[in-house]
């Protein structure tokens, strides 16, 4: 068997066992790269070198057999949204084509004390803006399960490469579903924590009030292996919250006997694709059997929450993408004639269509005589959702929904309808506004033959019941064993 | 057919506030665009929020301070490493001259 296939917590055990070796797990992974990267494009940058340096000073703590830390010699991607000492972050953005970060994220950090391997950064949407990777300023992805159409968006090149088998596990970031929807586009486990559960230090900002950093994987263990790594209070985020992290491994295996799992009415709307809505309806069986309580539940708002996140992320973007002016870093448009001219050319070279849509929406949200109409009256209809959620959660542990209404697009199927790819996050989309965890995972394929995602939406800070229904689920079909053809080992 | 949701000229005012120096091609794409959006987000106008708080934060908390105390900073160098232009140990800008108009 191909390492590269390993789940992270298989890859922990061979390593352990002493049947293989960090650098042989690091170099299939580069070989594999260096095959069908090329193809499937989820990279924008490899760290050949480092990674290799890396998996040998692995392989001798693992040989030493102390100082062995949880993922050490486990090689990941990291979406170029997180900052990398030294190594190129782009964001996607031709803004940040050569911006090389002078520190690391914390949970670059985190991961690296943890033992783990950087393989490289991942393509994107341009600042995490959009539901395709089709924004990212340097080219595509294309989804291993069916190389014309998208691997969803915006942690596309992060999901990509764990369905690939191009990294055993990556890190996405998600403000409207943008580690969920790749996630279930690609077939794959991908975790959007509670608000303030992971740090978001050396995250290049978006949306302050909806950012989070969280894992995706090739199953629901690993997930939770790596949320565990990332997970935890940090004195430089001021908005990460002082909590206790618990061992959501130990979380697995118990179960769902008598947990109440809720099914949302609104969820449930014309326009679904219908293989996804019978996927979602015999999960919701699956979860039964194993002997949970599926009960109805109401989100009455929820027809309102793209509309709302449409106000509130842009002009939050509009603010924090004020920043990049061509001055102390990024790029700076040539002949400008004053500092006025030159920012102004600066940003319309530097960023890409749709980052320009939103920094105009929300600028003109947060605009004199349109502030209360529209920013302030988003703010309220948020205050709507986050009270349905906690209703529902007054009668059930887990929401079950679908991740996204369809299985993935074609390439360039959306492109030209800016409203048509927001309505892609509509299942996500109010997750974030509420502040709650989200999980993605498998839940069965299109007579297409593509990868149908099915999400958890989770109490606050209670990431541990999520990732137990989610493995209790997974154990119980074999979804999350399937791989794509172009990880199965032909050649591209 | 429905009234605009933004004109031309608003396309421009709010350009300008941003700092984004559009095409002609570009604000006309970008007001029919936003139009379309806009008229999506109208929608919201269906719910009364008189009596609703605004939600800008989903967790609760107040400012979180810390010591103020001296600690080591990044080097001068690498912060101007990354600049797209310097002149010794500062940023350089092109000449700031009164906005027009």
């Amino acid at each position: 068997m191909n390492p590269t296939a390993l789940t992270v917590h298989a890859a922990l055990a061979r390593l352990s066992a002493g049947e293989l070796r960090a650098s042989e797990l690091v170099r299939a992974y580069l070989d594999r790269i260096d095959a069908l990267d090329p193809t499937i494009r989820a990279y924008l940058a490899v760290s050949r070198e480092a990674a290799l340096e890396q998996a040998v000073a692995a392989d001798e703590r693992w040989r030493a057999g102390n100082g062995v830390r949880p993922l050490e010699g486990i090689p990941l991607a990291l979406k170029d949204v997180l900052c990398t000492r030294g190594v190129r972050t782009t964001c996607g953005s031709r803004i940040l084509a050569d911006f090389v970060p002078p520190y690391d994220a914390t949970v670059v950090v985190r991961l690296s004390a943890a033992g783990a391997i950087v393989l490289g950064k991942t393509n994107m949407d341009e600042f995490a803006m959009g539901s395709s990777t089709e924004n990212s300023a340097f080219h595509p992805t294309r989804n291993p399960w069916a190389l014309d159409r998208v691997p969803g968006g915006s942690s596309g090149g992060s999901a990509a490469a764990v369905a690939a088998d191009l990294a055993a596990g990556a890190l996405g970031t998600d403000t409207g579903g943008s580690i969920r929807q790749p996630a279930a586009l690609c077939g794959v486990v991908g975790l959007k924590p509670t608000y303030g559960r992971v740090s978001r230090y050396g995250l290049v900002a978006f949306a302050s009030s909806l950012d989070q950093v969280g894992p995706i994987g090739k199953d629901v263990r690993d997930a939770a292996l790596l949320l565990e790594a990332i997970a935890g209070h940090d004195p430089m985020d001021s908005t990460s919250a002082d909590q206790p992290v618990p061992d959501y491994q130990a979380a697995l295996g118990q179960g769902v006997e008598g947990l109440r799992v809720g099914i949302p009415n609104e969820y449930f709307v014309e326009g679904m694709d219908p293989e996804v809505e019978a996927a979602v309806w015999e999960a919701v069986r699956v979860l039964e059997k194993l002997g949970a309580r599926p009960a109805r539940v109401s989100l009455p708002h929820t027809p309102y929450a793209v509309a709302a996140y449409y106000l509130i992320a842009p002009a939050e973007a509009s603010s924090n993408l004020a920043r990049y002016d061509g001055v102390k870093y990024g790029y700076r448009a040539p002949g400008g004639k004053d500092v006025i001219e030159m920012y102004g050319r600066t940003r319309a070279e530097g960023f890409g269509p749709e980052v320009k849509r939103r920094i105009m929406l929300g600028t003109y949200a947060l605009s004199a005589g349109y502030y209360e109409a529209y920013y302030g009256k988003a703010q309220r209809v948020r205050t709507l959702i986050r009270r349905d959620f906690e209703r529902a959660f007054a009668e059930v542990d887990v929401i079950v929904t679908p991740t996204s209404p369809s299985a993935a697009f074609r390439l360039g199927e959306k492109t030209e309808d800016p409203l048509q790819m927001y309505l892609s996050d509509i299942f996500t989309i109010s997750v974030n506004l509420a502040g709650l965890p989200g999980v993605s995972l498998p839940c069965g394929f299109t007579a297409a033959g593509l990868p149908i995602g099915l999400q958890l939406i989770g109490q606050a800070f209670d990431e541990a019941t999520l990732l137990r229904v989610a493995h209790a689920y997974e154990q119980a079909t074999d979804w999350h064993t399937r791989r794509p053809p172009r990880a199965a080992g032909e050649a591209p | 057919m429905r009234e605009p949701k933004i004109s031309l000229a608003e396309v421009e005012h709010v350009a300008r506030l941003a700092r984004l120096l559009l095409s002609p091609a570009e604000k006309e794409r970008m007001r029919s665009q936003l139009d379309t959006i806009l008229a999506y987000i109208d929608t919201l106008r269906q719910l009364d929020t008189t009596d609703v708080e605004p939600t800008s934060h989903v967790v609760p908390m107040v400012n979180v301070m810390r010591e103020d105390e001296v600690r080591p900073s990044y080097p001068q160098e690498a912060m101007l490493a990354n600049a797209p232009d310097r002149a010794g140990e500062f940023f350089r800008v092109p000449k700031i001259l009164e906005e027009e108009g």
